[in-house]
């Protein structure tokens, strides 16, 4: 299977998000979201989202910006944020890479991966290149096992891995 | 068989609407929307047709408790949460034909007479959710979504709606909090949703291989269906195997094929010549069933004489190479991450179930650490908690213990670590306290 091309991602400096407003293409978007739903705080996930990609990370200036648009405390948005693996507290680097590391994928051998890339990047789970290139993070059941293993870098699914074809798509993205 | 759900498999476009209505699709909405409601009910229960996300309720009878004379606008969701490891057919569906699932959401939402409808897919699924997303584009420009579908004065609009990491949110109270932008965490029943879902009103969560199962029952016909599989457990299903086979991959079999056929033939063996040793036929969840069972029929029914379930018909397939106590050690770790924190026994529980676990892997077992297991496992289930979730890492655990205890015995006897790289060990990033000798 081929595999994708990943784009990467938007990292905002901390200084750049302590306090952030919504641009006019922004706000356009919120009011689209806010239409699907018969509540404000529903449309929390999405908009939760539309800022991590917008600025990499949910800074508790965002947070607070959030709070306010949908009328919901800073703390109430926090606790959804925390209870959820995918939305990010702090910088990250340019490309998550996420390796699931659940059953089928540690029977497809997902570990020689783990140890290549420990080796490679100088990092463990849950830290980030000093150049801020690669974050590297475990992850449960991707949903891909057939694949396996299976790696998510961003938004795509890099799948039937081995430890040359991870070297190659880690050449591509800088 | 010919493949009903994964028709357009190797179709070129398979996802476009051309390739959809050159399949015929959109012909099943055309009939139903001509039908009274009522009479789309009933055939998808004359069907048979039970839930595929892993209860396997009957799908119509669902339907039938949302209340007919309840003021308030009513909700279909597709629950495209897919998270349950080992299974990834819903995956398939999306990848094949999007269509499929989006005809079968707007028959639906018409036979309970939902004016919005929400696909609540796991954040990770990004590109599914687009490719879902440009089918609904292509639907709304057919006008087979939006105002007055075909001319008929249904009106439906289906959203979009992503997840963030959360495997609790399939279970379907879980998902209703996680789309009112809460933290997902399930709620008591009853009330169910049908009565009191999403936003306070009635609600119906199906399961996309469900959903998209009424397309073609609507079409070709209830009894149709009904004649295909067993006499409970009708129509195809479509199994994800994975792990130790040589071509995994999404199988779409009628219900009450054996898993001697799925394993061997379908999926071509087990790599290297090995022997089978275990194989967990329905999700994680299910409870893990020796080699001995390999000639169970995997309907709802058999499974569940044998001991397991069919589940999400995820089936992970386990050779003679594999150590059993690092396989649950492995599926606790899942569900100690997953765990939503609500209940104590299962908050708990799973982490302690994990802390055992691991010692006796490290070789610091203790005598009772079995008695300790079993005793976790039956008061964090069978209804001490809110949802499933306990049930679903208490299973593994019985039935490891029960099919594979001697491994455990084994290793706790023997008194001391295992010789390094017998099986991979993947440091979990858990602060679940620690495994104290």
């Amino acid at each position: 299977m081929s595999q994708p091309t990943t784009e990467p991602r938007a990292v905002a400096r901390p200084e750049e998000v302590e306090a952030v407003t919504f641009d006019d293409a922004m706000e356009r978007e919120i009011e689209a979201i806010l239409a699907r739903y018969p509540t404000k705080q529903a449309a929390l996930l999405p908009l939760l989202w539309l800022c991590q990609d917008r600025w990499g990370w949910l800074s508790p200036g965002i947070v607070t910006a959030i709070g306010q648009r949908l009328e919901l405390s800073p703390a109430f948005v926090e606790g959804v944020i925390t209870f959820y693996t995918m939305y990010h507290r702090e910088p990250r680097g340019r490309y998550l890479l996420q390796v699931c590391t659940t059953l089928s994928c540690q029977l497809c051998g997902v570990s020689p991966l783990v140890e290549h890339l420990r080796s490679k990047l100088g990092i463990d789970f849950g830290e980030t290149t000093d150049d801020g290139r690669f974050t590297l993070l475990d992850v449960q059941c991707l949903g891909a096992c057939g694949e396996g293993p299976v790696i998510q870098i961003n938004n795509d699914y890099y799948t039937d891995l081995t430890v040359e074809a991870l070297d190659e798509i880690l050449e591509r993205l800088s | 068989m010919e493949p009903i759900l994964l028709r357009a498999k190797g179709q070129k476009d398979s996802r476009s609407i051309t390739t959809y209505l050159a399949n015929g699709g959109y012909t099943a909405l055309k009939k139903a929307l001509a039908m009274p409601a009522e009479q789309v009910i009933k055939d998808v229960k004359d069907s048979g047709l039970r839930g595929r996300g892993g209860a396997g309720f009957p799908t119509g009878v669902k339907w039938g408790f949302v209340p007919k004379d309840n003021p308030n606008p009513k909700y279909l969701i597709c629950n495209a949460d897919e998270s349950e490891p080992g299974t990834f057919k819903d995956r398939e569906i999306i990848h094949v034909d999007p269509h499929l699932l989006i005809e079968g959401m707007i028959i639906s939402s018409y036979a309970i007479g939902a004016n919005v409808a929400y696909i609540y897919i796991r954040g990770e699924f990004w590109r599914e959710a687009q490719m879902l997303q440009q089918a609904i584009d292509e639907a709304y420009r057919k006008k087979y979504l939006g105002p007055n579908i075909l001319k008929s004065g249904f009106d439906l609009d289906i959203y979009i709606h992503r997840g963030a990491g959360a495997y609790i949110c399939g279970e379907e109270t879980a998902l209703i909090e996680s789309l009112e932008g809460k933290r997902g965490q399930p709620r008591l029943k009853p009330p169910f949703p049908a009565v009191v879902g999403v936003f306070g009103c009635p609600t119906v969560v199906n399961n996309v291989e469900t959903l998209a199962c009424v397309p073609p029952i609507i079409d070709r016909g209830a009894a149709w269906f009904a004649g295909i599989g067993t006499e409970r457990s009708t129509g195809t299903k479509l199994f994800s195997v994975s792990g130790h086979v040589n071509t995994p991959g999404v199988y779409e079999i009628p219900l009450g094929t054996t898993f001697r056929e799925i394993i061997y033939e379908l999926c071509g063996g087990i790599p290297g010549g090995r022997q089978l040793k275990a194989f967990i036929p329905g999700g994680s969840s299910a409870p893990v069933l020796p080699a001995s069972k390999v000639d169970t029929p995997a309907d709802f029914e058999s499974v569940a004489e044998a001991g397991s379930m069919l589940g999400s018909g995820g089936l992970i397939v386990m050779d003679d190479t594999v150590d059993m106590v690092w396989a649950l050690e492995n599926l606790l770790v899942f569900y100690s991450h997953e765990s939503c924190g609500q209940c104590t026994p299962c908050r708990e529980g799973s982490d302690w179930a994990l802390d055992v676990v691991r010692r006796i892997r490290r070789g610091y077992g203790r005598p009772e650490d079995l008695e300790t297991l079993q005793r976790i496992a039956r008061y964090a289930s069978q209804g001490m908690t809110i949802c499933p979730l306990g049930d679903a890492f208490c299973e593994p655990i019985r039935s490891f213990l029960n099919h594979f205890g001697h491994e455990f015995e084994a290793l706790i006897a023997e008194g001391k670590p295992l010789p390094p790289k017998k099986q991979p060990v993947l440091p979990v990033r858990s602060g679940h306290g620690t495994f104290g000798v």
